[in-house]
């Protein structure tokens, strides 16, 4: 299927308030679905006979902000953080990328992590991905089984891919810079 | 008094009688590498296997992150320090399909052979470190005695013996060298002179004459050797339904039934290089190959191992194409590529068939040289996810067996 078919047929079913978005001019098309929705969206491109993407190929989460002042003028997204799916369908043999977009914090407040729906029951691989980008982003993953660390030890703090994190100045006695 | 559990995730603090932590790792050396297996073991019968990673993490995508795409493949050849030509080629596709850079037809011709070859170096050390899980000690010795030709190879092409980076944005840095003098290794085990010098290319046709032959003994070494059967046949089974659903990719997924790979059914800049090439796609259950023990299951630790060793095969004839079309291939080795070329506020990801699964690499630009985000979806972390279910009730004898027949490289899933 194309992408402005599959696109027609999560609008068909979920309309266009959770199916927010596409962009097929991209050099990978993808579809922009609401945040809150991507649980059932993720359980409904699983399950259709005509999409079956029974296999997550990729997850993972994206930090769009510019922190130097000069490039900032020039910096052609919004500040905000998007979760990537990367799917493939075995049976369909087609690809399709998801993209779900929010706010870096919360309610605009610094330090309270976004949130979205987990898909690890759906794809069993998204269990790994998704602790992966909360250890390295900082999104919470509703209803995830086992939502710790994956990379980072278990005391680390804050989000190391985020564009503005800080470095620690020392870790259990480490000097660190 | 009973102590209570503040947090009953943290499987540390949760011990109950007649069960026993046991720390498998992270200086095992049936581990590949720096993992930590924590299991819940009740006598000989492990309930839980609980990977603990992370003792390898580099930052890989950080540091991409303030580093343009010719910069970042020294990192890539760090990831899988097992096969790093196929990961420099990886990364260097993901970068081609961003910038839309068209690639001579030489340089492809050189990189379907350097992979290739990369591939039957990483199904060597794969077939000798399973060997050496499972208390065998010369099937390694042997490998490591072949794999070292091969690195020989390697380093007359471009210097290094582990880490290349020698496919680039545009090509490869170098072409074929014209003469070289043979591999000691190589002069020693033919009985030819160690001075002898002779072109790259008939060098390398030298070595899989001999390596061929040599794959017959590895059979009797290993596939047909009934104590490696009893080992291996029979455990560690995984459905395809199971493979698929916890992203299982490459060997791992073909042990289990499912006949893909990217090199023939990937996305078309990935395939077109090996337009032209005849080679199978080997996945269990193996129709055509005779002597399949019966105690074999589909989808087991034997089906895994036995796929690699068919690719070394296809991979021989693979690179064996590669050299006879090396002559005739049309334009140079690479086309230039700048630096600081800026890249479009665009994104990409492209996965390519390593020698361990599909490599994936996910590049967004922002209209600077370096990319917003460069991430690197690893292959072995994704089969790594599936010691946890497929070491539910089995034995800690099986453990090595079955984490030995995913072929995992920690440098790849830490990143």
């Amino acid at each position: 299927m194309t992408i402005q078919e599959i696109h027609q047929r999560l609008v068909d079913r979920f309309g266009a308030d959770k199916i927010t978005g596409i962009n097929d001019k991209a050099i990978d098309p993808w579809i922009e679905v609401a945040p809150a929705a991507i649980a059932e969206i993720g359980a409904f491109l699983k399950s259709d006979p005509d999409l079956a993407f029974d296999s997550l190929n990729n997850l993972t989460a994206v930090d769009y902000l510019e922190t130097d002042a000069k490039l900032a003028a020039k910096f052609p997204y919004q500040p905000h953080i998007e979760i990537v799916y990367h799917l493939f369908s075995f049976t369909r043999k087609h690809r399709t990328v998801i993209k779900a977009k929010f706010p870096r914090w919360m309610n605009d407040q610094v330090g309270q992590l976004p949130e979205l729906p987990t898909v690890s029951h759906i794809w069993a691989i998204a269990d790994w991905h998704e602790r992966e980008a909360y250890d390295m982003m900082g999104v919470q993953f509703l209803g995830h089984p086992n939502l710790v660390r994956i990379l980072c030890p278990d005391d680390w703090e804050g989000y190391p891919l985020r564009k503005d994190y800080q470095f620690p100045e020392e870790y259990h006695g480490v000097r660190g810079q | 008094m009973s102590t209570v559990i503040e947090d009953p995730r943290i499987v540390e603090f949760d011990v109950r009688t007649d069960e026993m932590l046991v720390n498998m790792g992270p200086q095992h050396p049936s581990t590949h590498g720096v993992l930590r297996l924590l299991l819940r073991t009740d006598g000989e019968v492990v309930h839980e296997t609980t990977p603990h990673l992370g003792y390898l993490h580099r930052c890989a995508e950080k540091i991409g992150e303030n580093l343009t795409g010719p910069q970042w493949i020294p990192y890539t050849d760090r990831m899988d320090y097992l096969a790093g030509m196929n990961m420099n080629l990886g990364l260097a596709l993901t970068y081609e399909k961003l910038l839309k850079i068209e690639v001579p037809q030489r340089a492809m011709n050189l990189r379907v052979l350097i992979a290739e070859l990369g591939r039957i170096a990483s199904h060597l050390v794969g077939m000798g470190a399973y060997g050496l899980d499972l208390g065998t000690f010369s099937p390694f010795l042997y490998a490591f005695r072949e794999r070292e030709i091969i690195l020989d190879l390697f380093e007359e092409l471009c210097g290094a013996r582990l880490t290349y980076s020698y496919i680039t944005i545009g090509g490869a840095t170098h072409d074929l060298p014209v003469q070289i003098t043979i591999p000691p290794g190589l002069a020693s085990l033919t009985g030819k002179s160690p001075n002898l010098k002779m072109s790259w290319t008939d060098t390398c046709l030298m070595f899989l004459e001999w390596l061929e032959k040599r794959i017959f003994e590895y059979h009797t070494l290993l596939t047909r050797n009934s104590i490696f059967i009893k080992r291996t046949a029979g455990s560690g089974v995984m459905s395809a339904d199971m493979a698929i659903s916890y992203g299982c990719t490459g060997p791992v997924l073909r042990g289990s039934g499912v006949d893909y790979d990217l090199r023939r059914d990937g996305e078309h800049i990935y395939t077109r290089m090996y337009e032209g090439y005849k080679f199978e796609v080997p996945f269990a259950p193996f129709a055509g190959v005779k002597n399949i023990p019966s105690e074999v299951i589909l989808g087991d630790n034997w089906c895994r191992f036995f796929v690699r060793m068919l690719e070394v095969t296809q991979s021989i004839s693979l690179v064996r194409q590669a050299i006879a079309k090396y002559p005739t291939a049309e334009g140079t080795f690479r086309v230039p590529f700048k630096m600081s070329t800026k890249l479009p506020a665009d994104e990409c990801y492209l996965e390519t068939e390593c020698p361990k699964g599909q490599m994936g690499f996910y590049i967004v630009g922002d209209g600077q040289a370096e990319p917003l985000r460069a991430r690197a979806k690893s292959s072995c972390f994704c089969n790594l996810s599936v010691t946890g279910p497929l070491c539910e009730g089995i034995l800690i004898a099986d453990i090595p067996a079955i984490v030995g027949s995913l072929d995992i490289v920690m440098g790849e899933i830490d990143r």
